[in-house]
């Protein structure tokens, strides 16, 4: 084995490739030169609303700690700073992202060059618009009123618009597959293709109004993760695990007992938001049953990810990508059976209300889709960029500041929304005492908050050097430990 | 794969169409199932209700409120709905009675919220009822709660060498106040306040809702 190869994919294979091996190869690196463009441009725009998104999310735990810094300032109060930094973050980053990471997957899964082309470019632009717009909207204040559903309807319709291009490109080049099996990721990716858009115009009907307007603000709010957001993160999981790994998925049928579930019970959920409100009870109920439902999904997915890199954590050592998304696999499983826990009722009485509820969030949209999309964008840039990532220090960096910041992030809210629950619901305690309590946690909560804005700045650094093929130029991946590595990538 | 009459494979190809056939139903029939179950049916059976007698529809001047209640994002940390007895302690704490769905019929959009950083405001008006302790509580939160981290209002008042007569002057403490000057409420500081002092839910109502919400007895 030849260290000093001058290009990546000589160094991966260690045998003399065959003439067949040499032409999948081939074919491997037009389909991702196909894609290139449009998922950068997905990419790069995702990880700038990343950027801006956590430093409006920073800035509204800060709000918590300094009540009156910045207090003079309408655009920058927290009222309007909170749905900014949600907004930025699922419909700007996780949204883009999201969708950049599809597109390259589906060239790959299909084994065909990405169709229409112009159709994304397209949806991202309007995509990117109809972001901006919102954002901006909120800022001055026209707020729908509903959360996950705060932009106005312009804004939300250009998106939506973008939405269907993209959709569009994906499903033309799904006709031009070349394989005859259809591997698990593609199918949460076409079933959100038919949900999102689905979802958004069922939402947006405007029959609803009182108590079953708050109905269908969850049946979206929690859908909007069930349809759209927790598929990303599954078929990122699915195809990255089994690829860095070297091996196949364990089990097929425990994967499509996995997905059956989720499509059957996960979008039943919502209404568990309200509990305790002044809805039937019926319908409280049935969602509680519904979310714990959701340990049959879930129990699938982790066994089925968790027996595939059974005997290889090993690789967590080096490969980034695997760091990443097992990371975000783990947070997955636990923030799933949380949700489940939470939705009952005994424990939604103290969590419910609190700041439990937003460590729960994060730990979902952070912990869990956050990594993933980070493992894949480590995974993906190098093969459309045809630049190795110049600077491993600064992706484990960006892993410890993420995967600690979140860490703390969810211990400070869990422990602190707990304490602030059981202190509202002691009547003897005046109500502001259940505001003292939170305090010290609320300060740790933004310093988590720091952290995930550190790695996101060394993250975004480093994209800008890969996009510009700056930095150190390198000829194998950019593999953690890599002196260690030399001994070990025969079993890669 | 590429599919046109000639490729055309038989069976293989019918089974496929099949297979794909019932995804695609099957993706539907979820999310719709969900939608009839959690929203569609619900709406139908809650058209029905009726305003209660003591309800009263907003004013002009409360609803304008409620649109800056929306713009300043107030709801992010304030509820609107009243928990049951045996459910955490809303009624303990005087909160109002629980509140039904016919409460909520002149209000578009909805705002229950899911955050009570701050106290549930369904019946704030009816525990505080005071023009001017709202006023101050804008402006400066801290001036009449200290320890709460809720954000100051400012841009709700404006300084003014003297104050008009309907103007509504608020009295801030000595340290604060600016010197030689009033600082009156404007028009949206007012309206927020006239929609808070209108919060008041204590009527009675033939619908009740007790015991309901937890499986557990106090």
């Amino acid at each position: 084995m030849a260290v000093q190869t001058t290009s990546r994919e000589q160094f991966v294979s260690f045998a003399s490739p065959t003439t067949e091996e040499v032409s999948e190869k081939q074919h491997r690196v037009e389909i991702d030169d196909s894609v290139t463009s449009p998922v950068v441009l997905y990419f790069l725009t995702g990880i700038w609303w990343l950027v801006f998104g956590s430093l409006a999310g920073l800035l509204a735990a800060l709000k918590f700690n300094l009540p009156d810094w910045l207090g003079g300032t309408p655009f920058l109060t927290f009222g309007r700073i909170r749905p900014v930094h949600l907004n930025a973050v699922m419909y700007g980053w996780a949204s883009l992202a999201g969708a950049g990471m599809i597109v390259w997957l589906t060239s790959r899964l299909c084994r065909t060059k990405i169709e229409e082309t112009w159709a994304l470019y397209v949806s991202a632009i309007l995509w990117n618009i109809g972001v901006a717009f919102g954002l901006v909207s909120l800022f001055f204040g026209y707020n729908q009123g509903m959360e996950w559903l705060e932009f106005p309807k312009p804004a939300g319709g250009l998106i939506a618009l973008g939405f269907l291009f993209f959709a569009y490109s994906i499903a033309r080049t799904f006709r031009q597959r070349k394989v005859e099996h259809l591997y698990v990721s593609l199918w949460y990716i076409l079933a959100s293709l038919i949900w999102f858009p689905l979802l958004y115009v069922v939402a947006n009907l405007g029959i609803y109004h009182g108590v079953t307007e708050a109905a269908m603000n969850w049946w979206f709010g929690h859908n909007a993760l069930a349809v759209w957001f927790t598929p990303i993160g599954l078929a990122g999981a699915y195809y990255f695990i089994p690829k860095v790994i070297g091996r196949p998925i364990y089990s097929y049928y425990l994967g499509l007992l996995g997905f059956w579930a989720f499509a059957l019970f996960y979008n039943w959920n919502g209404i568990h938001h309200l509990v305790g409100g002044p809805l039937p009870t019926w319908l409280v109920t049935v969602s509680i049953v519904a979310s714990v439902m959701m340990f049959v999904p879930v129990m699938a997915v982790a066994v089925n990810h968790h027996l595939t890199t059974i005997g290889h954590f090993k690789m967590l050592k080096y490969s980034p990508t695997l760091r990443f998304v097992v990371f975000g696999s783990m947070s997955y499983t636990a923030v799933s059976f949380q949700g489940s826990i939470e939705s009952l009722r005994s424990f939604s009485e103290v969590a419910h209300f609190t700041h439990y509820t937003i460590g729960h969030a994060h730990l979902g949209v952070y912990g869990f889709l956050s990594m993933i999309l980070f493992g894949a964008i480590y995974y993906i840039m190098p093969r459309i960029a045809k630049w190795e990532w110049p600077y491993p220090k600064l992706i484990k960096l960006h892993f410890w500041m993420s995967a600690i910041g979140i860490a703390l992030y969810f211990v400070a809210l869990s422990l602190g929304g707990w304490i602030q629950g059981t202190m509202m619901n002691d009547p003897s305690l005046p109500f502001i005492a259940s505001v003292n309590a939170t305090k010290p946690y609320l300060w740790a909560r933004s310093v988590g908050g720091t952290m995930m804005l550190i790695g996101h700045l060394a993250f975004a650094y480093q994209f800008l050097l890969i996009i510009y093929r700056s930095g150190p130029t390198r000829y194998v991946p950019a593999w953690f430990d890599l002196r260690q590595t030399t001994v070990e990538e025969k079993t890669i | 794969m590429v599919r046109s009459t000639a490729d055309y494979r038989g069976g293989e190809d019918d089974m496929m169409f099949i297979r794909s056939f019932i995804f695609f139903l099957g993706v539907l029939a979820t999310l719709l199932l969900g939608w009839a179950g959690l929203v569609g049916i619900p709406n139908f059976m809650i058209s029905e209700v009726q305003a209660p007698k003591g309800l009263e529809r907003y004013t002009y001047e409360q609803s304008f409120g409620r649109s800056i209640y929306i713009r300043e994002g107030c709801l992010y940390c304030h509820s609107q709905q009243v928990r049951p007895v045996g459910f955490g302690a809303d009624q303990e704490r005087f909160w109002g009675r629980p509140s039904v769905p016919a409460d909520y019929v002149y209000d578009k959009p909805h705002l229950l919220g899911t955050m009570r950083t701050g106290p549930d405001l369904f019946n704030i008006g009816a525990r505080q009822s005071s023009e001017d302790w709202h006023l101050l509580h804008l402006y400066n939160p801290r001036i009449v709660s200290p320890g709460s981290v809720m954000p100051p209002f400012p841009w709700l008042f404006e300084e003014k060498i003297s104050a008009a007569p309907d103007d509504k002057v608020i009295m801030l403490p000595d340290s604060i106040a600016p010197k030689g000057k009033v600082v009156v409420a404007t028009r949206e500081g007012r309206a927020l306040t006239a929609y808070l002092i209108g919060m008041n839910h204590t009527y009675p109502v033939s619908q009740v809702r007790a015991q309901n919400d937890t499986t557990k007895k106090k």
